[in-house]
C-alpha cells in the first residue's frame, strides 16, 4: 500500500469514528428528548441552547465520578468487560458503505473503511464478541443480579442472531455475493429494487432481531430495572458504566446502518444515478445514507417508549417458535423462487 | 336471564401483532406532536385556581384598619392550634374595640384547612393563593401580624402569581 492510501484509509478511520462518536452523544440528546416529548415533558432544556450540550455535561460527571470496584469482584475482567463490549460495536461500522465511490486526488476513493469481501460475517462475528463484554461484566461483578442479566443476555442473543442469520441468509441469496457492497449494488435503481420491497419478512425479523441483539427494549432483559436493579452493569460506575451506555448507542447505530444497507438500498437515492453526478452525486448519497439511518435511530428510541418489555419465556418462544420457522420458511421460499427462475 | 359471553376470537391480523404495534406506535407519535404540559417551576409559576387555600393574610379596611377584632374564633375553630392571638383595646378613636396585638400562626402547624376563614366573623383572615413560601428555619415559618399584613399588600388586587409574571417581563 502507498502512502497516499495509507493516510486515506487513516483519514476515513477517524471521520467514521468521529462521527460514530457524536453520534452517540446527539443519540444520548434525543433519547432524552424524545422520550420527553413522547410523555409530554420538555426533557433536558438549560444546559446550552435547547440543552443540546446536556451528552457533554453527562460525560463531564461520568469522568468526574468516583470509579468504584467493589471488593469481592474479579478484577482482571471487571476492568476488561465495558472494553470486550465497547470496541467490537465500534468496529462493525468498518464495512458499511457509507457512500457512493468518490474520485480525489485522481484515484476513485470507496466511501468505506474496509472493503472486506465477507461483510456480513464480519458484522455477525463482532456483534456476538459483544456479548462476551456484558456476560463476562455479569460474572465477574459476583453479584447475582448482574450475573442473571449476562446470561439472560446471552441466551437472548443466541436466540436471536440465528434468526437474524437467516433473514440475512435470503438478502445474501438475493445479491449473490456476502460483500456489502455488492448488496448495496444490487439493491440500485429506483424505489422497488430496494430489498425490503422483495423481502418484507425478512426486513421484519431482521428489525425485531436488531433490537434484541443491541438489547433495547423491548428486549432489554438484561438490564430489566424493575427485577435485576442494574441487570449486568450494576456494579459499574463512572466511566465504566458510561462506557456500557456508549456500547449500547453505538451498536444502535452499527445496526440502523445495517439495516439501512441491508434493506433499504445503502446510501442509494432513489431514481438518481449517483455516479454520473460526480461530487453533488457522492453527496447526495452520503446524505440519503445519513437520513434513512437516522430514521432507524429514531425508530429504535420511539419503539423503546412505546412498548413494554418482553417477559422472558414469551421472549424466547418468540425467537425459536416463531421468527426461526418464518425465516426458515422465507430462506426455503426465496432460494427456491431463485433456482426455477435460474432454471426457465 | 343467562348472559352469553362471546369469546373473541383472534383474526389473522390479530395474531401476527403488527397492526397493533403500529397503533401503539401512533399514540406515542401522536403524543410527541402534542403539547407539553410541563410547568418549568421557577420561570414559569403555576397559577393556582380561585379558593385555593395557601398562605394566610389579614385584611384592612381602606382607612387601613385592620379588619380583625380578636374574638379568637379562628384559633378556636383551628383544628391544630397554630394560631395565637394576643388581643387588646383598639387605638382608633369611635370604633370596634378591640384588635388584635399580636396575631401568630405557626404555618408548620397549619395544615390549610381553611377552617379559620370560615370561623372569621369580620372576613379578616383569609388564606391566599400563595404556595411557595418554604424556608430553611423553623423560625422564618412563624408568621406575625405585620407579615400578614404585608401578604395582604401583596394579594389585595388577586392573582399573586400572574402579577408576580408581568412584573418580571417589565423589567
Amino acid at each position: 500500500m502507498d502512502l497516499l492510501g495509507f493516510i486515506i484509509i487513516c483519514v476515513k478511520v477517524l471521520v467514521v469514528f468521529a462521527a460514530t462518536m457524536f453520534t452517540v452523544l446527539a443519540l444520548i440528546y434525543a433519547e432524552r428528548r424524545i422520550s420527553a416529548f413522547m410523555q409530554g415533558r420538555i426533557g433536558p432544556n438549560r444546559v446550552g441552547p435547547k440543552g443540546i450540550l446536556q451528552p457533554i455535561a453527562d460525560g463531564i460527571k461520568f469522568l468526574m465520578k468516583e470509579d468504584i470496584i467493589p471488593a469481592s469482584v474479579d478484577k482482571p475482567i471487571f476492568i476488561l468487560a465495558p472494553a470486550i463490549l465497547l470496541v467490537p460495536a465500534m468496529m462493525t461500522f468498518a464495512v458499511i458503505p457509507f457512500g457512493s465511490n468518490i474520485t480525489l486526488f485522481g484515484r476513485e476513493i470507496p466511501l468505506q473503511i474496509a472493503d472486506v469481501n465477507v461483510g456480513i460475517l464480519y458484522i455477525l462475528a463482532l456483534t456476538s464478541i459483544g456479548v462476551y463484554g456484558i456476560v463476562l461484566a455479569g460474572w465477574s461483578s459476583n453479584n447475582k443480579y448482574s450475573l442473571l442479566g449476562g446470561l439472560r443476555s446471552a441466551a437472548q442473543l443466541i436466540s436471536y442472531e440465528l434468526a437474524m442469520g437467516l433473514a440475512v441468509i435470503s438478502i445474501i441469496l438475493l445479491a449473490g455475493s456476502l460483500k456489502l457492497n455488492d448488496i448495496v449494488a444490487d439493491q440500485q435503481g429506483y424505489f422497488f429494487s430496494w430489498n425490503v420491497v422483495k423481502q418484507p419478512v425478512a426486513f421484519l425479523i431482521f428489525l425485531v432481531a436488531t433490537y434484541a441483539e443491541t438489547n433495547r427494549l423491548p428486549f432489554d432483559l438484561s438490564e430489566a430495572e424493575q427485577e435485576l436493579v442494574g441487570g449486568y452493569h450494576t456494579e459499574y460506575s463512572s466511566m465504566k458504566f458510561a462506557m456500557f451506555f456508549m456500547a449500547e448507542y453505538a451498536n444502535m447505530i452499527t445496526a440502523a446502518a445495517l439495516t439501512v444497507t441491508l434493506f433499504f438500498g445503502g446510501w442509494d437515492v432513489p431514481l438518481i444515478n449517483e455516479a454520473s453526478l460526480g461530487m453533488v452525486g457522492v453527496l447526495l448519497s452520503v446524505i440519503s445514507f445519513i437520513l434513512k439511518m437516522a430514521f432507524f435511530l429514531f425508530l429504535f428510541i420511539w419503539v423503546r417508549w412505546t412498548f413494554p418489555r418482553f417477559r422472558y419465556d414469551q421472549l424466547m418462544k418468540l425467537g425459536w417458535k416463531v421468527m426461526l420457522p418464518i425465516a426458515l420458511i422465507n430462506i426455503f421460499i426465496t432460494a427456491g423462487y431463485l433456482s426455477i427462475t435460474a432454471l426457465v | 336471564m343467562a348472559t352469553i359471553i362471546k369469546s373473541y376470537e383472534p383474526t389473522f391480523w390479530d395474531k401476527i401483532y403488527i397492526p397493533a404495534l403500529v397503533k401503539g406506535l401512533m399514540v406515542t407519535l401522536r403524543h410527541f406532536f402534542k403539547r407539553k404540559i410541563t410547568i418549568q417551576y421557577p420561570d414559569e409559576k403555576h397559577i393556582p385556581p380561585e379558593g385555593y387555600r395557601g398562605l394566610h393574610r389579614l385584611n384592612k379596611y381602606p382607612n387601613d384598619r385592620i379588619k380583625c377584632v380578636a374574638c379568637e374564633m379562628c384559633s378556636a375553630a383551628c383544628p391544630v392550634d397554630c394560631i395565637h392571638i394576643v388581643p387588646g383595646p383598639s387605638p382608633w378613636e369611635g370604633d370596634k374595640e378591640r384588635y388584635p396585638v399580636r396575631f401568630d400562626i405557626d404555618l408548620l402547624r397549619c395544615i390549610f384547612c381553611g377552617f379559620c376563614e370560615m370561623a372569621c366573623p369580620e372576613e379578616a383572615i383569609e388564606l391566599t393563593e400563595i404556595y411557595d413560601f418554604s424556608n430553611y428555619t423553623r423560625e422564618s415559618l412563624l408568621i406575625d401580624k405585620e407579615g400578614l399584613l404585608e401578604v395582604y399588600e401583596l394579594t389585595k388586587d388577586r392573582n399573586f402569581y400572574s402579577r408576580v409574571k408581568s412584573k418580571e417581563s417589565q423589567s
